[in-house]
């Protein structure tokens, strides 16, 4: 309401050229979060963006200094909520590189499936919620009814919908449901279909054109200068995909095109995501393919608990060990690791200090979101209009759990 | 890479080995700037992304607070690291010139660790709210916090040893 007044006031003869402040946020529906943006707008042109952020801070880094390195799974979990699988799995493997361990095969494909089912259920939220903000309601009514699919699927698995902490350190919890492999082929068979539905609805609307094609328009000078990863990259025309450049688990053996616009345009960064989940949806199908048998879980007893429950009965050197690991946490090995993974959103990193104790002497988490979310700070072209900062900010796709962290 | 390093610093910037597979440099405050610009321009390198800033408290050791880049070459698929000791006060000058990312990553360091970033155009906290005190992240911060109006269960100032 006061902004609305400040904004009339200022009509007023001679008051025309003054700048306003408006303040946009932190309860806003179009911030996708709790973010506060403060504009300096002359009419309706915006000349200035300063973004507050940390309404969310929780100090996930001091308190991961805290914790044992499994008691950290849950936190990573809620740094991007829409996509835990692959927080978690960014984490166990820089644990599992400080370690020198490796996850068993079978582990490695369930893992990367899962980053691929949280990929495709963060798409399709900001994929929905875009046009939404753009005031187009019907796609994400769409999208929100196939995430609930793959929220489906993340609970016959791990029997969380959100939260999943599914990985651990040296492979997952447990091994596949029974009959999971039958609900995967359907999802996987039917989504395709439902991604060009979406762009049926919305891709050539022209309102929905008008309002994001050449808007915001991020050079690949600048795109790589402001450190964007991710999609948001990619639809600058720069060709960087971590799995694929660098791969981790079993990306190499895996077949997938990385999605690239040379747009730059809120559109693109858009019409990049809707491609990724296409591709996503045959990375998951090649998974389940091509998913080996075998253990889920490392046989180190130090680091994980017996697959054989049984054993726990029969063998005092397992109940030692099963009890220590649950006591104390085990201990790593003093060093320093960065791993970065391809996360829906960017390049995913984990910093981890270790001083040879149960606890990480320091944990930093490059949070994709916390750098593509400076892109509002300036350089983008085309991005005048208080209406074009909503699509950009949509576009963007922050998470404002994870730029808070 | 180490050699080229070598080569154009002579010596004064350090090799730290490749710990976990990333090669690693441990240089001067008063040279970060040269060397990350160095990094970034040569035509063989092209260091064009940087990854991430952090800072790490070292404490209770001489010189407790070290800040970490991690550097990405995007034409030439490769990473590297960069550790500064900062002195007593912690200062370092700014790598925005170089590039913009680091702007937030050294406001967040500023933030949690008050490590002072010279010649940063904006250098204020980003998480904590201005009329914050104290610097979160380092060790000697209780995490309980500490005991005001709006955190009754955090720890006593006076009981803790609070040196900022």
């Amino acid at each position: 309401m006061t902004d609305v007044t400040i904004l009339t006031e200022n009509k007023k003869p001679g008051g025309g050229s003054k700048e306003v402040l408006l303040n946009l946020g932190p309860q806003h529906p179009s911030t996708h979060g709790v973010l506060r943006l403060v504009l300096e707008m002359k009419g309706e042109i915006v000349s200035r963006i300063d973004p507050f952020i940390g309404y969310l801070h929780r100090g996930t880094e001091k308190l991961a200094e805290d914790f044992t390195y499994t008691q950290i799974f849950p936190l990573t979990d809620r740094l991007d909520y829409v996509c835990p699988p692959s927080n978690n799995l960014g984490y166990a493997m820089a644990v599992e590189k400080l370690l020198g361990i490796e996850a068993p095969i079978r582990a490695q494909y369930i893992r990367v499936m899962m980053a691929e089912l949280a990929r495709i259920s963060g798409h399709l939220l900001i994929t929905g919620a875009l046009p939404m903000d753009l005031g187009a309601m019907t796609v994400l009514l769409y999208t929100m009814r196939e995430r609930e699919m793959v929220m489906d699927l993340l609970e016959m698995i791990s029997g969380v919908r959100m939260h999943t902490s599914f990985c651990r350190v040296g492979g997952v919890r447990e091994d596949l449901p029974e009959g999971f492999t039958e609900r995967v082929a359907e999802f996987c068979k039917v989504f395709p279909q439902r991604i060009a539905d979406y762009e049926r609805l919305i891709a050539k609307n022209r309102v929905f054109l008008k309002r994001t094609k050449d808007v915001g328009v991020i050079s690949p000078e600048l795109a790589i200068d402001m450190g964007l990863s991710g999609p948001n990259l990619r639809a600058s025309g720069v060709d960087w995909d971590i799995r694929r450049d660098s791969p981790y688990e079993i990306y190499d053996r895996l077949d997938f095109n990385v999605i690239v616009r040379d747009g730059g345009d809120c559109y693109g960064r858009w019409d990049c995501r809707m491609e990724e989940m296409r591709e996503s949806t045959r990375i998951i199908e090649q998974c389940m393919r091509d998913m080996p048998e075998g253990p889920f879980q490392v046989d180190l007893p130090q680091v994980a608990f017996p697959v054989d429950k049984e054993l726990l009965q029969r063998s005092m050197e397992t109940q030692i060990h099963h009890f220590e690991l649950s006591a104390y946490g085990f201990k790593v090995p003093k060093g320093e690791v960065y791993v970065a993974i391809e996360a829906p959103k960017g390049e995913l990193g984990y910093y981890i200090i270790s001083d040879g104790s149960e606890k990480p002497f320091r944990m930093k988490v490059r949070a994709p979101s916390f750098v593509n979310l400076q892109a509002l700070l300036g350089g983008a072209t085309n991005m005048n209009y208080l209406a074009d900062v909503i699509a950009m900010l949509g576009s963007l796709d922050p998470v404002l759990a994870e730029v808070d962290k | 890479m180490h050699q080229k390093i070598g080569e154009r610093f002579d010596g004064r910037v350090l090799d730290g080995g490749a710990p976990d597979g990333m090669q690693t440099f441990l240089v001067e405050p008063d040279l970060i700037v040269e060397v990350c610009r160095f990094l970034k321009e040569d035509p063989e390198l092209r260091f064009d992304f940087l990854a991430d800033v952090c800072g790490v408290d070292h404490y209770p050791e001489e010189n407790r607070f070290e800040v970490v880049y991690h550097l990405y070459s995007i034409p030439f698929i490769m990473r590297a690291r960069l550790k500064c000791r900062a002195g007593d006060p912690p200062k370092v000058p700014t790598v925005t010139g170089v590039w913009r990312t680091a702007n937030w990553h050294e406001r967040e360091t500023y933030d949690m660790y008050g490590i002072q970033f010279d010649g940063h155009p904006d250098l204020r906290r980003i998480y904590m709210w201005e009329e914050f005190e104290g610097f979160p992240m380092r060790k000697d911060f209780p995490l309980k916090g500490y005991k005001d109006a709006y955190n009754p269960f955090g720890e006593d100032i006076d009981a803790g040893g609070r040196d900022d």
